[in-house]
């Protein structure tokens, strides 16, 4: 034995296959999600005249640049042949497609989660740098580029160096209607884009606990803004009772067995971490962002920063920041009109966040155009069940299918050049949701408010109104 | 993959932090096949505007700085998606080397799989290769990946490299080729995961 071991350093050793004496480790993947968009991983394998090594532990779903409306038609011929390139691989090399005709279609980290791909223990990859999601249940979960897809899908296996390990520890509990996307913005504001860089991330603490699995998902997705390596949460009764029934996870006899297996994945108690940081749930606001970078985030009672007042070295990022975003330092953050707002993508399309934004937006019309994309079909479905789909319609906004959609902007859903946009996504990088759009990052509660009142609004206004500020 | 030893050539300099990869290469762009090269993608939004102009006086552009091989940038550069897109504008477009205090680190993968070298600076020494190559644009940059150091003028600057990375860089390497020679431990390791935890072969569903 090593000693006592983080849950990060467990998931490390049970996928070592053997370590180089240079220190690189070839690693076991269990679980290679791929996509429309690892086209170019594909041709490096047809170049060798090579074939997936398992195709039984590779899966694809079709999300990055499908249509939200209007389908099946693909409109753009480009995107159709990307679409159907996908599905002559998967027939070529037998995997698992969650297509574009599938009902089970959707992003690819709501897929895996909902769909019982995504258990604990498990090395999870996909070219996609959002992967650390599915480290909520406890998965050692990290996006790769194009060249490493390939590797993967040739040996399933891939070369490592161990990374650090943090731990970031949540005390208390969040307050009304402050929810994962405040938390994750706030401490990417307190540690750095780069802050969790060359780092595994492990989330503990009161706080952390009593978040739902759509909650760990969401905070574990947003780990990579911080630049974490990936980001895990130790599985718990809400891990295994999210799992129990899913389509693809193990049934009967074989999930009671792993089950007792998963219980082990926690960190030995005196477990020592690279870097430890304690935050207090109490502390965190209704967040969002102001600049170009996820790090640019403040609570929403809070004024535009001033080039001036902070570090030097960074005054010039700042001002450049405040330019692209037409904002003026020091206005208050809760003046800023919004022309549109976003709900869904992988960090926030889940059926709790869309029960979220439906709850400020009953009742109430939004006074700007909205676009709400469920992360799957599975979550329309349920959605629609409860009747969320006619509060976000009465409202004024868009019930559209699912995909990465205007988080990203691939496949024409965009955000006008000068337009700003509430959204609950995970990147505000200038352009991020087409040619000089202006993102705001935000909860979905919060977009919903913002959606009502026409500016970034503290949904706590709306759902409280009578609160001690 | 070409060996990377030495470089000398002109640097740009991109005075920002956090240069994302949407920013390198902007995702429209990247369904296109990249046959026909990916290097007029590079930092195309901050290049071009939005009639497709050239922004005037953008770095890439200066005449001063033609045949430019070198990005010296600040704080994070590359962070952000996983998009291999973005190492490609830079190699299409003839970057060989950034210069930064610190990458992505799924950029830095990336970039290094593809022969670009992601050499590491203090932030002292990043700011002072900046100031350096704005004011004389035409003095060339020397990296030297061999000796771990760069030099500009008549400074002399040390950079770092995950050791594993600058070999892999100094020689060509290709991972699947070195991996596939495992072959035998990688099937056996197979083998005993699928014993020890059968549940990580999804045996029924939708």
């Amino acid at each position: 034995m090593t000693g006592a071991r983080t849950l990060f350093d467990k998931l490390w050793d049970a996928h070592v296959i053997l370590t180089r004496e240079d220190g690189e480790s070839l690693l076991w993947v269990d679980r290679h999600f791929v996509h429309e968009g690892s086209h170019h991983a594909f041709r490096t394998l047809d170049q060798r005249a090579a074939t997936v090594a398992e195709p039984a532990l590779t899966f694809g779903v079709a999300d990055h640049y499908v249509p939200t409306r209007g389908r099946p038609v693909i409109a753009d011929p480009e995107i159709a042949g990307m679409v159907a390139r996908l599905s002559d691989n998967a027939a070529r090399h037998g995997f698992r497609l969650f297509g574009l005709d599938d009902p089970s279609q959707g992003i690819v980290h709501v897929v895996g989660p909902e769909q019982g791909l995504t258990l604990p223990g498990l090395l999870i990859v996909c070219g996609d740098s959002h992967t650390s999601t599915h480290g909520a249940f406890g998965a050692y979960a990290f996006g790769i580029g194009a060249s490493e897809v390939a590797h993967v899908l040739m040996t399933q296996t891939l070369w490592q160096r161990k990374p650090k390990r943090m731990r970031i520890t949540v005390d208390g509990h969040l307050g009304a209607h402050v929810g994962a996307k405040d938390l994750a913005l706030h401490v990417i504001a307190a540690i750095g884009a780069d802050g969790a860089r060359g780092h595994a991330v492990e989330y503990q603490g009161a706080a952390i606990r009593a978040l739902s699995m759509e909650g760990r998902l969401t905070l574990c997705n947003m780990s990579i803004e911080a630049g974490a390596r990936c980001a895990m949460v130790a599985p718990d009764e809400t891990t295994f009772a999210y799992l129990r029934g899913r389509p693809f996870a193990p049934a009967g006899a074989l999930f009671d067995r792993a089950v007792a297996a998963w219980r082990g994945l926690a960190g030995d108690p005196d477990a020592v971490f690279d870097r430890d940081i304690r935050l207090d749930a109490a502390a965190v606001a209704p967040t969002v962002t102001w600049g170009t970078s996820p790090e640019e985030a403040l609570p929403v009672t809070a004024t535009a920063p001033s080039p001036e007042a902070g570090d030097p070295a960074r005054a010039a990022t700042v001002a450049a920041a405040l330019d692209y975003m037409g904002l003026t330092p020091g206005m208050r953050l809760d003046a800023i009109a919004v022309d549109r707002v976003f709900i869904g993508s992988c960090t926030n399309g889940r059926l709790d966040d869309l029960r979220a934004a439906a709850a400020v937006l009953k009742g109430r019309r939004a006074v700007v155009p909205g676009l709400v994309a469920p992360g799957s079909l599975a979550v329309k479905r349920a959605a629609e069940a409860e009747g969320l789909d006619r509060i976000f319609i009465e409202a004024g906004l868009t019930w559209a299918d699912p995909g990465c959609s205007m988080c990203v902007g691939m496949n024409g859903d965009i955000v006008p050049a000068g337009e700003r946009c509430a959204s609950t996504t995970n990147r505000n990088f200038r352009g991020r949701q087409g040619p000089g759009s202006r993102t705001h990052l935000m909860s979905p509660a919060m977009v919903a408010a913002a959606a009502v009142t026409g500016r970034l609004t503290d949904v706590r206004d709306l759902t409280e109104p009578d609160r001690e500020a | 993959m070409q060996p990377f030893t030495r470089l000398e050539a002109r640097a740009c300099p991109l005075g920002l932090a956090n240069v994302d990869t949407d920013q390198l290469i902007p995702a429209r762009f990247m369904s296109r096949p990249r046959t026909a090269g990916y290097g007029t993608f590079l930092l195309h939004d901050l290049r071009f505007g939005p009639d497709g102009a050239p922004v005037p006086g953008f770095v890439l552009d200066d005449p001063r700085r033609a045949g430019a091989r070198i990005l010296v940038a600040r704080r994070n550069f590359g962070t952000g998606s996983s998009r291999e897109a973005a190492v490609y504008a830079l190699v299409d477009y003839g970057i060989a080397c950034v210069i930064a205090p610190s990458f992505g680190d799924i950029f830095a993968s990336n970039a290094v799989k593809n022969g670009l070298l992601p050499a590491t600076v203090t932030e002292d020494d990043a700011e002072s290769l900046l100031a350096a190559i704005e004011a004389e644009p035409e003095t060339p940059v020397c990296v030297d990946l061999t000796a771990q150091t760069i030099a500009a003028g008549d400074r002399a600057i040390a950079f770092a490299i995950d050791p594993v990375r600058r070999l892999q860089l100094l020689n060509g390497w290709d991972d699947i080729d070195l991996t596939l020679r495992h072959a035998a431990e990688i099937a056996a390791f197979a083998r005993t995961r699928r014993t020890e935890a059968p549940w990580i072969v999804p045996g029924h569903g939708g």
